[in-house]
Order: structure tokens, then sequence, then C-alpha cells
């Protein structure tokens, strides 16, 4: 099934990996005996998202075609893994989470003040590419909730000053990718 | 070793699964089974129709498994003592299967291709309760096209992951494959494109429900209205051993020659799979050497017609 | 009472994550110990007598665990560290590989030689990212040191130690997931038998174990299996990690040794300081969501009027119908303004999100229980939906590949037991339900 997303249409177009990435595939590899490094994939596609933005099909097919395997094999696990935007998104994707202890302290409200703050409903992007908005099940962080994630970075104890000042910190460079 | 089954004892081979020893004793006693396929080897465990109850694991521990397990892929123990029919239990879990493999299946036999040799069908025949407690939208899926012969219908799909040991261990290269997870988890091949290898079409025979069907058959006809007969042709694909399901002097379709459990039959100690060309391109009857009527031995609505009274009783049943 | 720390007592001395200073701290004793002077199975045999249980969930005894390990010569054996922490109220794992690292590769050091394991796994879950850095910058260390890598110590004992990320999936939690995770795969549940200690990793015997029970392998190994049993209560030996959230005071990961009572650890001054908001306690869920939730009158005391305390046995008493588990040690706090109803859709919906969709029950059982307990949430339930959900549960039960679909019933299960009066509030009030909570519900008199 297809999710209502709103397409950011990543514009560059997918002309290979970079050297950097092209070397940690190489060193991951060696992490496993030889004959398993379809092991890889999970952090290749990790740092293939990284590099392209997202998982563009080219992306996951370069990586199939380095661990010789066949390109379903790499869509049956990037669709499995709920990490992987195999659609594009925006620059900054917030994950927010939505189950049960983070629920109990607020991140419905959380979750509705970001829709508000962003013109966005969750699944969606903003009309500059900026920001997508997604809401994940549990990250881990219940002590520390409300929390999200963004670009595997954890903003905890949210409340709606702290979303402010995230989303200005954001478009404004201040927090890298 | 010794296993019992519904009070009947048989001696197996060691490793042999309590399905397949089930099989062995036949009959009433086998339980019924929709992702398994014995000609596949990595199939089973997923469907959870074949459970059956362990109501003593060995002789030389005698205890009771707690839960259910799934015959087909749980092994024999020498003294095992199995509880299929017998077992209460047993037909309240697959009742429980059945109801949950329903939820979401669209009610559409009337036009689907499959009905009349679906397991499914048969299974809800048996198990199913008469009126559906599911209030909610059922689930669909968008259509896709993976090409001229195969048809995917994935509303219809029960996810057994046949098809894809068919292309895994038939063809050279699997396009397709089970995405995303859950409730959404769906056969795909992820960017369009069509499901084409020599041995393709064998996906049709192994799936258990209507979820791929022939596209050279669809809305052709029922499967009752067809007489079903054994021909073969020599094939330098495959071995050519086929059977012509006839209206008249017309082919309607052809598959491959299953057995009682729905499985593609072994002849010559091969798996009789039959190529594409054979399945899809071949409804010329001269192109065919008819040899005899194909008895079909099932118990649904297939066998509610013609079958049973229209074959000559001398020729031997396949069992 | 006394409360000793056995993972986490160094874990605010500055630049504990640094190999030099957890050096100085006493750490990698444990490597020196097993590799100078003890066989592998001494090591073993330790780890048996400390009464260790898996710290992930299930709490079965690691030792045992490790004796099931096949040696058929020839073939390789690898110890998995299962750190795909994602059980929600659970964040234990993470506050110990973040803040000192070094105690988890300890731990996996000495367990793989206790194994014969010449090559080891941490598999992470992805969204703890930052944690694999650490972590590899950790064993980058002790290779340096010489605690991993050819020849450890001169004992003629090689290890090599990665970390490998996951992409998003509570089901790799499961062993068998991981494990298929771990090869590359989806994190499809593998169907048992065979199981791991057999058939594991590429096919071969693995041990899987969670990041606390690896981490307490050191001080089992330094202080003696009989001392670590010594601390602790009955059969529930050692210290755990609890991690406290919700509506509590002061949430957060603590190391409570085990028979704390459970009125101590949520009202008590060095834990977690009560409720928050001057708030009244509604209901907890001891020990990570999957299991039974309990109502306020039976946390603190059991059934039969015993002190709860924080022990595998204590929270278990009463069974299902009054009791629950300790779990993976996620203790969910829930006030008087919460709503059961709301929280128990709220698990379902994470549990059918996390289905791998491979068994029947489990892919279309929580779906569905979701789709009920949604409709019942939002005011258009009908009262026999309360049954239907207790008998979709029932069939989920027992019927699937691996136990996510046991934790999605027991949750849903536990729920209607002691809250049914809210569950049939929200059929009979149902403009109330959707803009109001229920608040506490009665205690059940008791005859």
């Amino acid at each position: 099934m297809k999710t209502e997303t709103t397409i950011y249409q990543n514009t560059a177009e997918f002309k290979g990996f970079s050297k950097e990435t092209l070397a940690k595939f190489d060193e991951i590899k060696n992490h496993f005996p030889a004959g398993k490094e379809k092991s890889a994939i999970i952090r290749m596609l990790h740092l293939a998202q990284s590099e392209i933005g997202w998982l563009s099909t080219e992306g996951m097919d370069e990586v199939a075609k380095m661990l010789n395997i066949q390109t379903i094999e790499v869509y049956e696990v990037a669709t499995f893994y709920t990490m992987f935007h195999v659609n594009p998104v925006g620059k900054y994707v917030f994950e927010v989470c939505r189950t049960g202890p983070c629920m109990l302290v607020g991140s419905d409200k959380i979750i509705d003040y970001i829709q508000e703050k962003l013109n966005i409903k969750v699944g969606g992007t903003t009309a500059d590419g900026a920001f997508t908005l997604k809401t994940v099940e549990c990250l881990g962080a219940c002590g520390y909730a409300p929390v999200l994630q963004c670009n595997y970075k954890f903003h905890e104890n949210l409340t709606k000053e702290k979303v402010d000042e995230l989303i200005d910190a954001y478009r404004s460079g201040i927090i890298e990718n | 070793m010794k296993v019992t089954i519904d009070d009947i004892t048989i001696e197996v081979e060691a490793g042999t699964t309590i399905l397949n020893a089930a099989r062995k004793i036949g009959g009433e006693v086998v339980p019924p089974a929709m992702c398994f396929y014995s000609k596949l080897p990595g199939t089973g465990g997923k469907c959870r129709t074949c459970l059956v109850e362990v109501a003593a694991g060995s002789t030389a521990d005698p205890r009771p498994m707690p839960k259910l397990v799934a015959s087909c892929s749980t092994p024999v123990m020498d003294g095992m003592i199995v509880k299929n029919k017998t077992s209460e239990r047993v037909h309240e879990g697959r009742s429980a299967v059945v109801e949950f493999l329903l939820i979401n299946h669209p009610l559409d036999c009337p036009i689907c291709d499959q009905a009349g040799e679906c397991n499914l069908q048969d299974l809800g025949y048996e198990h199913g309760s008469v009126k559906t407690r599911y209030e909610e939208e059922r689930r669909t899926f968008d259509p896709i096209d993976i090409g001229d012969k195969i048809k995917l219908h994935m509303n219809r799909c029960i996810l057994c992951y046949r098809c894809v040991e068919v292309a895994n261990q038939l063809t050279e290269k699997r396009v397709h494959g089970v995405l995303n997870r859950g409730e959404h988890a769906e056969i795909s091949t992820f960017i369009e494109q069509a499901v084409d290898n020599e041995f393709s079409g064998n996906m049709i025979d192994v799936c258990p429900v209507g979820a791929l069907t022939d596209r050279t058959f669809r809305f052709k006809s029922r499967v009752w209205f067809l007489k079903p007969m054994e021909a073969e042709c020599d094939c330098k694909k495959c071995a050519g051993k086929v059977v012509l399901w006839m209206f008249g002097q017309e082919i309607y379709r052809v598959t491959g020659r299953k057995d009682q459990y729905g499985e593609i039959e072994t002849i010559d100690d091969k798996t009789a799979w039959i190529c594409n060309e054979c399945r899809f391109d071949k409804k010329d009857l001269a192109k065919w050497k008819v040899t005899g009527p194909r008895v079909i031995d099932r118990h649904s609505v297939i066998s509610q017609g013609k079958y049973e009274t229209s074959i000559t009783p001398s020729i031997k049943k396949i069992n | 009472m006394k409360n000793r720390k056995l993972l986490l007592e160094n874990v605010h001395i500055p630049g504990i994550e640094t190999f030099d200073v957890y050096r100085k701290n006493g750490g990698y004793r444990s490597v020196e110990k097993a590799l100078n002077g003890m066989t592998p199975d001494e090591v073993v045999e330790e780890v048996k007598k400390s009464g260790l249980r898996g710290r992930g969930g299930a709490g079965f005894p690691t030792g045992m665990k490790w004796s099931f390990l096949a040696k058929p010569e020839g073939i390789p054996r690898y110890l998995v560290c299962n750190a795909d922490e994602s059980e929600p109220g659970t964040f234990k794992d993470r506050y110990l590989m973040e803040k000192i690292p070094h105690l988890l590769i300890e731990g996996m050091i000495t367990s793989s030689y206790a194994l014969g394991a010449n090559t080891s796994y941490i598999y992470i879950r992805g969204e703890f990212m930052y944690i694999l850095h650490i972590l590899e910058k950790a064993i980058a260390e002790a290779y340096n040191k010489g605690f991993l890598g050819k020849n450890i110590l001169g004992k003629g004992y090689d290890l090599d130690l990665f970390v490998v990320p996951g992409g998003g999936a509570y089901i790799c939690g499961e062993e068998t997931a991981l494990l298929e995770s771990l090869e590359g795969k989806r994190g499809n549940p593998r169907i048992k038998p065979p199981f791991p200690a057999v058939k594991g990793l590429w096919g071969c015997p693995t041990v899987v174990n969670n990041v606390e029970s690896l981490a307490a392998v050191v001080p089992i190994i330094n202080e003696g299996g009989d001392a670590y049993a010594n601390v602790g209560i009955g059969r529930s030996t050692g210290t755990k990690l609890i991690s406290a959230c919700g509506n509590l005071v002061k949430p957060g990961v603590y190391e409570i040794e085990m028979g704390l009572s459970v009125e101590e650890f949520i009202y008590g001054d060095d834990y977690c300081q009560g409720i928050a908001n001057n708030k009244k306690l509604k209901a907890c869920v001891p020990g990570g969501s999957s299991v039974p939730i309990l109502p306020h009158y039976l946390v603190t005391k059991t059934a039969s009027g015993e002190d709860r305390l924080m022990s595998y046995e204590s929270l278990a008493e009463g069974g299902f119908v009054s009791g629950s588990m300790l779990g993976s040690g996620g203790f969910i706090v829930f006030d008087e303004d919460q709503c059961i109803v709301r929280n128990t859709w709220n698990f379902t919906r994470f549990y059918a999100h996390e289905s791998c969709g491979q068994c029947s029950p489990c892919r279309e059982g929580t779906g569905w229980m979701e789709k009920v307990l949604h409709r019942l949430e939002n005011g258009h339930g009908n009262i026999r939906d309360i049954d239907l959900l207790a008998e979709i549960n029932k069939k989920i039960e027992g019927n699937t590949i691996c136990p996510l679909g046991d934790a999605a019933a027991w949750p849903v299960a536990a729920a209607i037991r002691h809250f049914r009066d809210e569950f049939e509030w929200h059929v009979t009030n149902k403009d109330e339900a959707i803009t109001r909570n229920y608040g506490l519900s009665k205690e059940p008199l008791i005859a």
C-alpha cells in the first residue's frame, strides 16, 4: 500500500555514491565472513539514505549490485524497516514517538503542535522541502518523553517552546544534519 | 521412530515432520496446509492452519507441549502422540486461523477463477462460521501489473510465500517478493515490472488462493464446467506432462498435475513443474497427446458436480 | 533496604566512557581473571551459580542458555548481543551503552571466551546510531589496548567484535528475527526448533543475550557467582536496571537490588519520588508494554495483601489474574487522568504496526484488535466489542510463530480484566468518553 505523502521532488540526479561512502561500504562488508556480506545491507542502506536524502530505487539498485544480490532483496529489506524512506522526504525528517509512555506525557499535543506550526499533516512535507513530519513507534527514550528523532539525533523532553526552538535551529542551520 | 496421530501409529524416518507422517497415514488425520509445500523447501510454518496438539512429546519426555504446534515444521520424536481431528483445541485453533484469514479476504468467490479449487474456500467450508464478526473495512491494495500472463490480485493473498520460493528455486531471477510488513505486507515487484521467466507460471499452480491466476484463462469458465484430461507433449524445457482443462474440443487452460494436497506430482522422481510455453501458449489440441481423463479427488465444491460420476470407476484413483 | 549497585556504580565518574578511566576504576578485571586462571567452562559455571536470569524480558537463566550451546567440531560459534531495545517503556540498555560502553564490551569479551566464540556482534537498533558510534570508538580502544583482536592478553584467545545496526523494527528484539536481520534479511522470526543454540547465525550455534545480562557477567566473574547470588531475593538474584517512565516526578534509569518494594520505588526519595503533579496512581505496567497492567490497588500490594516487591516472583504473584511480570523492567506509571482504553488502543496499535506480517493470527489479529479498540476509544463502540476483543485475544495467544502475538494479546486481556467498567463506560457514555477520562476505577469487593 502506498502511504500518503506530499512528494518533495529531490531534484538532484543520482550519479553514484561518493568515494567516502563507497569506502565505508567496503569496510562494513569486512565485518562479516566471506560469503556473508549481505549482512552489511542495513548499514549500507543507512549510509545510502544519508547521502541521497531518501532511498531512491537507483540507490537501492546500486547497493544490490555491490552486494551481488537481486534488487528485490534490497526492496524487501528497505520496506520492512521503518527508518528507511522509500519515498522522497524533506531535508529534516521529524519522527515523533507516539507510543504509550510518550502519549502519557503529551506526545499527541506535540504532534498536533508541529502539524500546526509547519502547516503539514503527519506524513507530509513542507512546501520548501525542509521538513517532513512522521510519527514512529517507541524510540526507547521513554524516560525523557515526549521525544522526536531527526536524522539520527534525539530531541527529548519536548515542549511547545522546545519545538519552536528546534525548528528555528534547523532552519537557521544551527543544528547540522 | 514411532508416532501416533489420532490413535493411528506409524513408523517413520527420523526428521520426518508431523504433517508428512500424517500424509503417510492419509485420510482424515492429515492437517490442512496453506503455506507448506513439500516440493518447495523452506516453505511452511506461516499460515498456522496445520496446527496440531502434541499430547506427548516423546517416549523419553512424555510431557505434552503447552502450545499447539505447526505440524508442517515440527519433526516427530519417537513415541510422540499427536492429536489432530481428535482434539478440541486443534479445532478451535484452526477455526481461529480461518477466521483471521477471512476477515480481510474479499468475498469475490463468484468472480474468482480459483473458486472450486481454492484451499481457503475448502477451509472456510469446514471451519468457518456463517457470519463474520468483522465490522471494519476490508484491507485493499493498489493493483499492480506483473505481466500479460499472470494476474496478481493482492487483496486475495494470504501471504504463504510459496510463489516467492517458486521464483527462488525454479527461476534464475526473482523480481517479486514480500514488501512492507504487518497487515500491509504484500507481494509486489516494488517498481512495476513483469514477472517473466520460463517457469514463473508455476506461481499460479502453487498459489493456494486466487491471488495468482492465469490471464489466458481469466473469466473464461468456472473450473467445474471443464473436463480435466491428462496430456503430454515433447517439451525441451519441462516434462510436458500436464492437465488440459477442456470444454468440448477446446483447451481452456493448462495446469500442472496436482495431487490431493494440491501439490505438483512427482513424475520419474522429479517434480513435474511445467514451463510457461506449455501453460500459456499451447492451447491447440493438436500439440498434445491426450492420455486419458484426470480424476480430481477433492472434497470441495469442484467435485460436487460431475467429476466423480462422470469418470469410469475403473480408472485408478490417484491417492 | 541497602541498595547495592553492580553495574552503574561508576557511571557518574567523569570520562568513564573512555578506556583509561574505565580501566583505572577496575575495568577489564573480569577479562584478566577469566583468561588468566579460568577455563571457559569455569566461567559458564560461575554464571550458572549466580542465578542470573535474562534481562531482556523472558527471564530465562543465562547460564542454562549458555550450556545449551552446541559445540560441533570445526564450526564457528557466535555470541550476539541483543541491543535492539524497543519494548515501550524500556530505555535501560541505551543508558548503559551510552554512559559506560566498556562495561558491555568487557562483558562480551568474557562471555565470548566462555562460549568459545571468536567473532561476536552487537545488534543495536538503528535509531541508536549515535550509540553505535560510541560503541565503535570504545571497541577501537579495546583493540588498541590488546583486549580485542588476536592473542588477547597473550593467552592465545582471539576475538573480533562488531556493531551492526537495525533499521527500525521492534520484532528484531526477538532473537531469531534479530538473527535474520543480522543476516541482512527482513526481520521475520524463524520457526523453532531448531533453536539458535543449535542453528543460529548463518546456521552456526549462537547465543543471543541482552545488553544488561552481558554487562552483569562482569560483576559475576569479578566477585564470583555465589556473591552475586547473595544480592537480591530468592531466585531473583543480583540487581536490575529499571527504566521508569510515565507520570512520575523523577523518571529515569535506576539500578535496584531485586527485592526492593514497589512502594519504595515509586514513592521513595532515592527513586521516582511519587506521581507527578500531585496526582494519584491509577495503574502501572511494571515490565514493558507486553506485560499485564496492574490497577492501583494491585501495584504496591498483592491480592493477598503482601508487599509487592521488584522481583520476578513478586511481580508475577497472582498469575495473570492479579499479577504481572518483571519483563524488561520498563516501569510505566499512569496517573488518575489517564484513559486505559486509549492506552490499550495505543499499545495495540504499536503491536499491529510492529507485526512482521508473516503468520496469519498476528498479522490479521493485531490489526483487528487495533480497529475495534480505536472504535471503542472514539465513541463508536458496542458493548459486544469488549467480549469480541477478549475472544480475538484468545485466538491469537499461543497460535503464532513468535511471542509478539502473546505480547499483543496480554495487555488487552489484562486491561479488560481490571478495567472492564471503564471499557463499558466508553460504550454507554459515548460523548463523554471523547471529551473526558473515566478517572480511577473502583476497587473490586474481594470477599
